[in-house]
């Protein structure tokens, strides 16, 4: 454990001392300023879309900042030769995997908390109330979605060697279960075997990263979700990251490094 | 006398990625074994197999068959390089920390506690003269201070066993003149050293004991004078164990 919380901070002051995370939340911050100050008439409806903009532009912005900096981690160690120090101490690879993720999904974790915070106190500002419990249900689901991300990017790091490629190939991925993954066994019922067997196992194996996605219980104010339904989420999630990190490990196992 | 570093009959293969047949062969059933407290050089023409034995006595490349071993432990596992101190040809460090941050960084990977890694700390900065720059962002450092921060990352856990690839290579004579200066104090404090090197003048004067490897094969082994024989210097007996023909003048 001691390795693995080595690297991961190693990895956290590697983000924080980056201009991209920066970059990326005074752009959300920016963006979600120029949306609030729209609000015509007090319409609840256009407060309603603005709200929807601006916490999609959080998933976005995640989801960047989660990929772009998980998907480089492994390769840049590689391309610039540092992997080798490390590796020749008494430190194993999957102790290497593991605190890279954990250090990834800890960063993204602050930057979701310095997001989710910011969107707060804004919709706080403009709604005079803020309803604390559905935020942060909603910020943990979204953080559990971004531990499968993360995974999954880890895993596509030691497959493909270009963190550029990765980096698209995880975006299309995830993009994809998020906006289609949904609707794939209904598209299944109206195919013809063999496609529908294949579709409908692409439906059970992928992850459902839709699952996480809570922006409508801080968009419309729907009532709080049961937490044992959040812990069955989160299971759900965190398994999914242990079978992406597993297999990233073994995959790195036995890979040259030189 | 007690083998810190053994390999026995250590082939490696390198396989050509799209017909997965064996594009070269590396080693050669390399049978080496470094004694504790000696100065062992290992020698060898570019591509003979040093850096690939490094790499596997590190654990980065598998063998293809045979084993090595660090301190009777199969270098397949990580406990194996607890007690060693590696230095690669090429250093690159993280560069957005600082000398002192990196050092940190290995020491709590070496499970070394707080208060010894510190002191461990302030001794390698001071041993590598970088007490003055250790606050300072390790990208702003001269190449040179670059290799000093490797050898120092190389000697935080007072390793029992250095293995030094190439380290005097792109050094100016000074920062050669430091790496050796460090090899004989260790050599004194009754460590190992295993290091690769072309630098024949330098491995003459510090070694015990030396290896040539030639195309995966170990050629010769044994004491420098034993080797070098007769001959003048241990350039001319490598020269000649490699097979080296001087082409005649036109």
């Amino acid at each position: 454990m001691r390795n693995i919380l080595a690297v991961a901070d190693i990895v956290i002051k590697e983000l924080y001392r980056r201009k991209d995370f920066y970059v990326l939340f005074i752009v959300t911050i920016l963006i979600c300023l120029v949306m609030a100050s729209v609000n015509i008439f007090n319409n609840p409806d256009i407060i309603r879309y603005v709200k929807s903009l601006c916490l999609l532009l959080i998933w976005v912005s995640s989801l960047v900042i989660a990929i772009t900096t998980t998907a480089r981690q492994i390769p840049a160690e590689r391309e610039q030769r540092t992997l080798l120090p490390l590796l020749a101490k008494p430190l194993s690879r999957s102790q290497l995997i593991v605190g890279k993720f954990l250090g990834c999904w800890i960063a993204c974790g602050l930057a979701l908390l310095c997001f989710y915070a910011f969107f707060g106190a804004l919709s706080a500002s403009r709604e005079h109330h803020w309803p604390v419990l559905s935020y942060l249900q909603a910020g943990l689901m979204h953080w559990v979605a971004l531990a499968v991300v993360i995974a999954l990017t880890l895993l596509g790091s030691l497959v493909f060697a270009a963190p550029s490629s990765n980096a698209t190939i995880c975006f299309v991925i995830v993009g994809g279960i998020l906006f289609v993954g949904r609707y794939l066994d209904v598209v299944a019922l109206s195919l013809q075997k063999p496609w529908q067997t294949i579709i409908y196992a692409v439906y059970f194996v992928i992850p459902h990263l839709e699952f996480f996605d809570m922006r409508k219980l801080i968009i419309h104010d729907w009532p709080l979700i049961q937490w044992r339904f959040i812990g069955l989420a989160s299971l759900y999630g965190v398994a999914y990251a242990a079978f992406f990190l597993a297999a990233a490990c073994l995959v790195f196992r036995r890979k040259a490094v030189n | 006398m007690n083998a810190i570093l053994k390999t026995e009959k250590l082939r490696v293969e390198f396989k050509n990625r799209e017909t997965r047949q064996a594009a070269k062969v590396a080693l050669l059933g390399l049978d080496l074994q470094v004694n504790g407290g000696e100065v062992f050089g290992f020698l060898g023409p570019n591509g003979a197999g040093k850096t690939t034995t490094i790499n596997v006595l590190l654990g980065f490349v598998q063998p293809t068959s045979g084993t090595a071993s660090l301190f009777g432990i199969n270098v397949g596992q990580p406990i194996a390089r607890q007690r060693i101190g590696y230095l690669p040809e090429m250093t690159y460090y993280y560069k957005f920390l600082t000398a002192e941050e990196l050092l940190r960084f290995y020491s709590k990977i070496f499970g070394l506690p707080g208060p010894e890694a510190e002191r461990r700390i302030d001794g390698v900065l001071k041993l590598v003269e970088l007490e003055s720059s250790r606050k300072r962002l390790i990208k702003t450092y001269s190449k040179g201070m670059q290799q000093r921060v490797g050898l120092a990352q190389a000697l935080i856990n007072n390793p029992d066993l250095l293995i030094l690839d190439e380290p005097t290579s792109g050094l100016d004579p000074l920062g050669r003149m430091k790496v050796r200066e460090i090899i004989q104090r260790l050599k004194t404090e009754g460590k190992t050293v295993f290091f690769s090197s072309h630098e024949l003048g330098e491995v003459e004067t510090i070694c015990d004991r030396v290896a040539i490897i030639h195309q995966g094969e170990l050629k010769a082994v044994g004491p420098v004078n034993e080797i070098m024989g007769r001959r003048a210097s241990l350039e001319k007996a490598f020269l000649d164990i490699v097979g080296y023909q001087p082409q005649p003048t036109p």
